[in-house]
């Protein structure tokens, strides 16, 4: 066994990057994994897939009465004829916000998220105390993301399964009548599908 | 208590909005893909990634902190090869201390290796 290194002119590796290089490097040796496609998934995760993949099916949503009909009867179909599909083979449905409802979504067993149309989950989606408090008080957590809901609004809370993974649809801005589906799609926020958030007023749209 | 602590980590926790980076360290995404990879093999189904990783974060009840969820995502990685693949538990310790003996004798700034067998 090597001896302890005097000095620290030498590479240093954090003991969670051994641990991830000797499962890449034991995996990679007997077959399992391609360097290759991995890191063609960590690219495609960084950098192409994101949550406007999921505004482009919100602003679909919104001007397309038939495009809406087919997400409620298959949102993975519907999802997919825009060009957007899970790796996971996860079964998407939406959830539609309306005047009397809003939809949060939140995954209590782990963190399965929608990754297909909205990329990976922000910190706080994985945190224990963002799991457990939107199912017990859903209310509170909305009013930390700033958003206030009239008192009589429900709330109805979705906890995602590595079947099932839901969108929310927000309610559509008012003074939005006649806008086309790209600049609608900038008014849709990632937290307002993930239902911490609602769609962007007109008026909040930078520059 | 408990729901003093709680309170506490979502103040920590639950910030208005973040659209930080999607990973904030390059091992991150290697776990992520790792796992996303081998269910794609068909090493496991995604639903059995999900109870193992769930498993992992019950047990681990709250002490790691979310910003360090990813060390939770490894473990349970770890778990499940050893249970899925003809890997053991012996096998990945064994070539972390290679990987360790490795980066001790590479100068810094030179990539680590492992020699060639």
């Amino acid at each position: 066994m090597a001896e302890k290194p005097k000095d620290h002119d030498h590479s240093h590796l954090s003991d969670t990057e051994l641990r991830v290089r000797a499962l890449e490097s034991l995996l990679t040796e007997k077959g399992y994994i391609d360097p290759a496609a991995l890191d063609e998934i960590v690219e495609t995760y960084e950098t192409r897939i994101g949550p406007r993949n999921g505004a482009q099916v919100v602003a679909a949503a919104w001007t397309d009465p038939d495009y809406l009909t087919r997400l409620r009867e298959d949102a993975t179909a519907a999802i997919a004829e825009l060009g957007f599909t899970g790796r996971q083979g996860e079964h998407m449905r939406i959830v539609e916000n309306a005047p009397d409802t809003h939809n949060m979504v939140v995954c209590t067993l782990c963190s399965c998220y929608p990754w297909s149309v909205l990329g990976l989950p922000p910190v706080w989606y994985k945190s224990p105390a963002y799991r457990s408090r939107a199912v017990s008080e859903p209310r509170a957590v909305l009013a930390e993301f700033g958003v206030e809901l009239p008192a009589d609004k429900r709330i109805r809370v979705w906890d995602s399964t590595a079947e099932v993974r839901y969108l929310v649809i927000p309610e559509r801005p008012a003074g939005t009548d006649g806008w086309d589906r790209d600049a609608l799609a900038q008014l849709v926020t990632r937290d307002s599908m993930i239902g911490t958030g609602l769609a962007l007023d007109p008026g909040e749209l930078g520059g | 208590m408990k729901a003093e602590d709680d309170l506490l980590a979502a103040v920590d926790t639950i910030p208005r909005d973040e659209d930080g980076p999607a990973f904030s360290e390059p091992w991150e995404a290697q776990a992520f893909a790792m796992a996303v990879c081998l269910n794609a093999r068909g090493l496991f189904t995604w639903n059995e990634w999900a109870k193992t990783l769930g498993a992992v974060i019950n047990a681990d009840d709250g002490r790691t902190p979310a910003r360090d969820y990813y060390l939770l995502w490894l473990t349970a990685l770890e778990r499940i090869v050893c249970e899925e693949s003809e890997l053991a538990a012996q096998d990945l310790a064994r070539r972390k201390h290679a990987w360790a003996e490795a980066a001790a004798r590479t100068p810094h700034g030179k990539a680590v290796e492992l020699p060639a067998r």
